[in-house]
């Protein structure tokens, strides 16, 4: 089950959704937002989706995982909307027979999502200033890519930098 | 009878949706694929988003930036994700 949530997301309830008899292992991975990023000082966060698209890529990201882990259940739930810092952001939680395969696919889905899910974050500085997350980076100036946007050009672009992200937090 | 031309419902999202100033809207447009509509409402908006950053989706799938677009389509240009 993957969601977006504009509101407050009860990990409980989620942890709870995910008992099952046979299960021997439940790992849980929780996002917060932080108070900084690349060494500015970052106030709170906004979070965007495009819900149809997001809702769709995360239930495969959530289907890969049961079927290359052998899980017993797998849930994610991703925000939306404004977050002040420390407010958990997204929330991956598993349950499988054994914690190998648990701790490995709940790091494919936090790892996954960060990567193919179409939610973009803003970030409110300190110094008043606020930018999106990796957006800043794929304006035309400032990069050496080659220039006169033709369709080679853009048909070869550079997978690697679409969901460029800096470390897990 | 040749058909000219298709509309399209274009949404917006994040540093796009801020650089166009709209979150969605209706396009006729005479543009045969996805790149063709870019390059042409970035003769409107000026995105500061080179295409070869950005992902496509047509009709709520990642799709190509080559891939034909028809009459009633929804287009979204992708910015580079950033959730987590």
């Amino acid at each position: 089950m993957f969601l977006l949530s504009a509101e407050r997301i009860d990990t409980a309830q989620l942890k709870r959704a995910l008992e099952n008899p046979g299960a021997g292992a439940c790992v849980t991975f929780e996002g917060w937002v932080r108070n900084n990023n690349e060494g500015k000082t970052v106030l709170r966060l906004e979070y965007e989706a495009y819900e149809d698209l997001a809702l769709k890529e995360g239930a495969r990201i959530l289907a890969e995982a049961l079927d290359k882990f052998g899980l017993l259940g797998a849930t994610c739930v991703h925000r939306t909307g404004c977050l002040e810092i420390g407010e958990l952001a997204v929330w991956v939680g598993v349950s499988a027979a054994h914690r190998d395969e648990a701790f490995a696919a709940c790091r494919y889905i936090i790892d996954e999502v960060k990567s193919r899910v179409p939610i973009w974050k803003k970030e409110h500085y300190a110094d008043g200033e606020s930018g999106w997350v990796n957006c800043e980076r794929c304006a035309a100036h400032g990069h050496d890519h080659a220039h006169g946007a033709g369709a080679a050009g853009i048909l070869s672009r550079d997978d690697a930098s679409y969901s460029r992200q800096t470390a897990l937090p | 009878m040749k058909e000219h031309g298709r509309t399209v419902h274009v949404h917006y999202y994040a540093l796009l949706r801020e650089q166009s100033g709209i979150s969605d809207e209706t396009v006729h447009t005479e543009a045969e694929t996805v790149l063709d509509l870019f390059v042409e409402l970035n003769e409107r908006y000026h995105f500061a988003a080179r295409p070869e950053r950005l992902k496509v989706a047509l009709n709520a799938e990642f799709r190509n930036w080559d891939d034909k677009i028809s009459h009633g389509d929804t287009i979204v240009f992708l910015p580079p994700v950033a959730g987590g």
